[in-house]
């Protein structure tokens, strides 16, 4: 097997995609661990869906004796309280996704079609239950949809596919792809590679992706910082 | 003045077989009513149609927290048997493993519907509003568009979603004077306003009862109109 990128440098390359002074929503898993990676220069205000806005750090292990149940993200991570965060009820939170003032979200998913559709809710098309959560709201009214994943699943079948067969959180709806291996942004045109993880060949990324894809004119090396 | 109930199985025991109730159980023992749901384990009142917004308890990462201890979540009623109908925007409890709900789901004991987080909150909202639905662009070209009508609203597709509301309803507040005006810790505030409201009887379950005056009017976020009891959780009492 090649190398590939770990979950936490996926959301290094993830966090490097998030613009100074953008508001930005953090779904569970590899987007949660986007905070620890936002470079010292770049102010991002996080909004969380359980009702936060503007919080400080995601306290680690170390900083036990602060947590408090009552100050909590949507991904159950334990906040440090900031001045200027503000704290609000969970319909107003995704009123401000709804409307589009919350810029980014980063997702994870299960798969992601050649045309952006997304499936992340549930590994099982016949399940009559499963786990929705916020998945299914935030795609709607965010300005920018980022899909932090790796480029295919444990058994190496792909994840990024012509059409999902996994039950659909929303269709359409994702603008870029960070994997293991590769950042791709999802244009009208199709797929399109833009950059490649080192020691990767373009031909080798294509194999483990179902639809055929566009290559940059400025394809580059993934760079984490 | 409000009434003040000194027990929780006082204020819940006139819950009646079949009420429809909410409560919230969102992340951890923040803003969760435990005292109020153990009460009503105890009392055992059946057929329940429950909405535990939004689902019936995780915890995940919260379990870092030394001394992390487990809380009491609204699946003891699915474990109790005392729920019939679920409404759940997450059904499994922590990752890998199968929560009562599923059990209970899968076995036909409980009937469950799944609804988007973010249509969760709003229908609630709508519920305490008094409308009589609304259109939401949530979940169109997905399983969650079946059966619900939809309506193209300025050339885009949104699908007509109902309001919920229940018999009784459970908060978990930080502060209430004896007016029944409330205030929230943090995080925990999440589905407990929207709860407030979407209820005909609404109790709470707060850390300190103080005297009308207490709360600054400004700083009020579930004005007292809404609260038709309220239960100070005694020294020892579930936190």
């Amino acid at each position: 097997m090649k190398e590939r990128l770990s979950e936490e440098a996926i959301a290094m390359r993830v966090a490097k995609e998030l613009n100074d002074g953008e508001y930005v929503n953090l779904g569970f898993g590899i987007g949660s661990m986007v905070p620890n990676f936002i470079a010292e220069e770049k102010t991002i205000i996080f909004h969380s869906e359980n009702g936060a806005l503007g919080y400080g750090r995601v306290l680690t292990l170390d900083e036990a004796e602060q947590m408090d149940y009552n100050f909590i993200n949507a991904g159950a991570q334990y906040l440090s309280p900031k001045p200027g965060m503000s704290i609000f009820d969970i319909a107003e939170a995704f009123d401000a996704i709804r409307v589009g003032r919350v810029s980014t979200t980063v997702l994870g998913a299960l798969q992601v079609s050649e045309k952006g559709d997304l499936a992340n809710w549930s590994a099982d098309p016949n399940a009559p239950i499963g786990n929705i959560g916020g998945a299914m709201d935030m795609p709607i009214g965010a300005g920018r949809v980022i899909v932090g994943m790796t480029h295919t699943t444990k058994e190496n079948k792909f994840k990024i596919v012509k059409k999902c067969s996994l039950p659909l959180t929303a269709p359409e709806c994702v603008n870029i792809i960070v994997t293991d291996v590769a950042v791709i942004e999802v244009s009208d045109d199709g797929l399109v590679l833009r950059e490649f993880l080192p020691g990767w060949t373009i031909e080798e990324i294509q194999k483990i992706t179902e639809p055929r894809m566009i290559i940059s004119p400025d394809i580059k090396e993934m760079e984490l910082i | 003045m409000k009434k003040i109930y000194s027990s929780f199985k006082e204020a819940v025991s006139d819950i009646p077989d079949g009420a429809s109730l909410m409560m919230m159980s969102f992340l951890g023992p923040g803003g969760c009513p435990q005292n109020l749901i153990s009460a009503l384990k105890d009392l055992g009142a059946k057929e329940l149609d429950v909405y535990p917004c939004p689902n019936f308890g995780i915890s995940g990462a919260l379990k870092n927290k030394p001394g992390y201890k487990e809380y009491v979540q609204p699946d003891i009623l699915v474990g109790n048997g005392q729920v019939k109908k679920a409404h759940v925007t997450w059904s499994r409890a922590v990752t890998g493993e199968y929560s009562a709900l599923e059990h209970a789901a899968l076995s036909g004991e409980v009937e469950v519907e799944m609804i988007p987080l973010g249509v969760y909150a709003h229908r609630l909202r709508a519920g305490g509003s008094g409308v009589g639905a609304f259109y939401s662009p949530v979940g169109v070209g997905t399983v969650h568009e079946q059966g619900k009508e939809k309506r193209v609203i300025n050339g885009k597709e949104y699908l007509l979603e109902y309001p919920i509301r229940a018999d009784f309803g459970f908060v978990r507040a930080y502060k209430a004077d004896q007016a029944g005006n409330l205030v929230y810790r943090g995080t925990s505030r999440c589905f407990n306003p929207l709860i407030a409201k979407a209820c005909n009887v609404t109790i709470a379950e707060v850390d300190e009862v103080v005297n009308v005056g207490e709360l600054g009017a400004e700083e009020i976020i579930t004005p007292g109109i809404y609260v038709d009891r309220i239960v100070q959780i005694p020294e020892g009492g579930l936190k």
